[in-house]
């Protein structure tokens, strides 16, 4: 136990400076982004709720080394979980942090009923097996309707409690203090926090005896065997702890949008995910975040620059920016692996394992 | 009996479709070991670009027979999907070749990506409907119904395999590529060109997938940028099923397919009917009577599931497939 415990420094008045004007930046941004509009603040939200998912998938992709291409169905469990236990769909009305549990423990349980028979087997298979579950998760949430109605089929659930505290709900807008809050701008405190704490939890991860064998496997899953891991058990953990992420997320963005349909997660919401984990850097934290909040803010980048710009040049809308995104984000994955294989803020580890040796091997 | 024919004879046409998408898959990881996700969308844009030139040629309105029309179609279609998959292969997959086996599977995520958004592009978002323009002549089969366009996509696919197992065999190509798979470097050092090689898998297996595009449009009647997901991911579910790399065992697994879902569409909606349990509540019960006794647990809407199980129930009981070798954790 003595021997992984670091040395203590006392931090010095200049960080905790740093870490004030941060705080007090990410405390004021929503009311910045609210005089700008609504819209913005509510894209904020988004970025967090990718933030959190990202995060997720980088313990699967990035740490681990596994790919998932299905990790949107666990965000699926977890908003529908929320959806159905707090709605008048079933008239279950129960609070927040019970079903938030529920759903992080479902989600979980999928995750390794996935991926225990696929795990034993080369990481290709993962990638095909998920991909498949990802989708299958949608069939069913589209065709689960009938002869019971379990999900309201294509319509989706509406009409979903927001969160609330007591009486105090996140949902609307009031007067606090003599400040004008608005629904989203509430909901971004409740989401910081929570990123905030999905973040910590992922630091203190990675550094733990676990998020070494995760590294371990990655980089050389024999040596990692021959070294004393589990190797089979500690990356279903790393599966299992990913889809509880994405459960999380889930049930947070059922909450914030009160409204899930399948139609949101539909598979180019994991490659959106995946392609947030690549460009910022897998198995690198900020990196990470970095890459979320880049790919959020992109397409409302788009939308707001592209489509004016082509009714100037071309009188018309030629392309619309929802198609482009993706386009883009196909392109990014491609030419991010091909050029900066380790992302935009890679980890010290990743990139030199991700680079192509220049001496070939064999 | 001859809804159980009926279905066998639907599986078996959807099937050898399977089986020839499936070549592809196989071919490319038989050879490098990848798995080309892009692989479907490739078949994709073979029905995309066929259905085009059919529709561009009606609209002309040449005196043509139908037949050289679809085959006009199908000339234009080839050698794109070979170009497509010659380029992708060029840009995306070979300079990876050595990295970490997760970079070439992104861009291979990444590639299946642009192409179904240029599709989408190209060829709009909606549904698009492939000119009837032969009518399939049913014929009377001991009491089940064969179209001869069923006898045709099955007769084709056959001689398509048979073409592909005679090139892999009997040429110096096929033995080229036999090597390459058994060991690259050792290939490469009795004088095999392996990025040949291996560009003609790619390019062989397009070929295939743009004749099994045309195939699913004219039977199905609709193409669809999105069509190629779906396809794909049964068509590797049909490699892995007859052993992944093995060419026998994706035209086995590509068949057997077919007919498994076949059935399992056919006989799903009656086989989880739940009007016959008493304990079935009062609304349910209503639903028996309005629907005449018959309402399932799972619909024929669920046929897309089906392969999804195979893959997961092959991985776990025999993850080598049907005729396939050993599958070892890291190759």
């Amino acid at each position: 136990m003595t021997t992984h415990r670091r040395r203590k420094k006392a931090i010095p008045p200049k960080a905790w400076a740093g870490v004030a004007l941060v705080a007090l930046a990410l405390a004021v941004l929503p009311f910045v982004a609210g005089s700008v509009g609504q819209a913005w603040v509510r894209i904020l939200n988004f970025a967090m709720i990718y933030i959190m998912l990202a995060l997720g998938l980088n313990i699967v992709v990035g740490f681990a080394g596994l790919l998932d291409l299905g990790y949107i169905a666990f965000y699926a469990v977890g908003a529908y979980v929320y959806a159905l236990l707090a709605s008048p769909h079933f008239n279950i009305h129960l609070p927040f942090w019970v079903i938030l549990p529920i759903g992080a423990g479902l989600a979980c349980l999928f995750g390794v009923l996935l991926g225990a028979p696929t795990l034993k087997l080369r990481g290709d298979y993962l990638a095909i097996v998920t991909l498949g579950f990802g989708e299958i998760i949608r069939i069913f949430l589209n065709n689960m309707n009938a002869p019971v109605n379990m999900t309201n089929g294509p319509q989706g659930i509406n009409i979903i409690d927001p969160f609330r505290i007591g009486s105090f709900s996140f949902a609307q807008a009031e007067r606090l203090g003599g400040i004008q809050v608005s629904g989203p701008q509430k909901y971004y405190y409740v989401l910081l926090l929570l990123t905030i704490v999905v973040i910590v939890i992922n630091l203190r991860l990675q550094n733990s005896r676990l998020g070494r064998a995760w590294e371990a496997i990655r980089e050389d899953e024999v040596a990692a065997k021959a070294m004393g891991i589990n190797t089979r058990n500690v990356k279903l953990l790393a599966f299992a702890m990913g889809a509880s992420f994405g459960g999380v997320a889930g049930g947070i963005f059922s909450a914030t949008q009160q409204f899930v349909s399948p139609e949101s997660f539909s598979l180019f919401e994991s490659v959106i995910v995946l392609a947030m984990v690549v460009l910022g850097g897998m198995g690198n934290i900020p990196g990470v975040i970095l890459g979320a909040i880049l790919l959020t803010l992109l397409p409302e980048v788009l939308r707001s620059t592209m489509e004016p710009l082509q009714n100037v040049l071309f009188g018309r809308v030629l392309l619309d920016a929802e198609t482009v995104r993706l386009l883009v984000f196909g392109i990014a994955l491609v030419a991010i692996m091909l050029y900066r294989p380790a992302g935009l803020w890679p980890s010290a580890v990743r990139k030199r394992e991700l680079e192509v040796p220049k001496v070939v091997e064999q | 009996m001859d809804i159980l024919l009926q279905q066998l004879i639907n599986g078996l046409t959807l099937g050898s479709v399977y089986a020839l998408v499936a070549l592809g898959y196989t071919m490319v990881y038989g050879i490098i070991g990848l798995i080309n996700f892009a692989h479907g969308e490739v078949v994709m844009i073979g029905a995309m670009v066929s259905l085009s030139v059919v529709t561009g040629l009606i609209g002309m309105h040449v005196p043509l027979p139908p037949i050289v029309i679809i085959l006009a179609g199908l000339l234009v279609a080839i050698p794109i999907c070979m170009a497509i998959a010659y380029t992708m292969e060029k840009v995306a997959y070979r300079p990876l070749r050595k990295a970490p086996r997760l970079a070439p599977l992104i861009t291979a995520i990444g590639m299946s990506i642009i192409l179904q958004n240029v599709a989408l592009i190209v060829w709009g978002r909606n549904y698009r409907t492939f000119p009837t323009l032969i009518q399939p002549t049913p014929y009377n089969l001991f009491g089940a119904s064969i179209t001869d366009l069923q006898v045709v996509i099955v007769g084709l696919a056959g001689l398509l395999m048979g073409g592909l197992v005679f090139v892999v065999q009997r040429t110096r190509l096929g033995m080229a590529m036999r090597a390459t798979a058994q060991n690259p470097q050792v290939a490469g050092l009795m004088g095999i060109d392996i990025n040949v090689v291996i560009s003609a898998a790619f390019v062989i297996g397009a070929a295939l997938a743009a004749v099994a595009g045309l195939m699913v449009m004219t039977y199905y009647g609709i193409a669809h940028y999105y069509m190629g997901f779906l396809l794909g991911l049964k068509a590797f579910t049909a490699a892995v099923l007859g052993g992944i790399g093995n060419l026998a065992g994706a035209m086995l697994g590509g068949i057997l397919l077919g007919i498994i879902e076949a059935l399992g569409a056919g006989y799903i909606g009656d086989v989880t009917n739940i009007c016959g349990f008493p304990f079935l509540s009062d609304s349910l019960q209503q639903q028996c009577v309005s629907n005449d006794g018959q309402v399932s647990l799972f619909g024929s809407n669920y046929q897309d599931v089906f392969a999804f199980f195979v893959l997961i129930l092959v991985l776990i009981f025999k993850p080598s497939g049907l005729l396939g070798e050993r599958v070892s954790e890291r190759a």
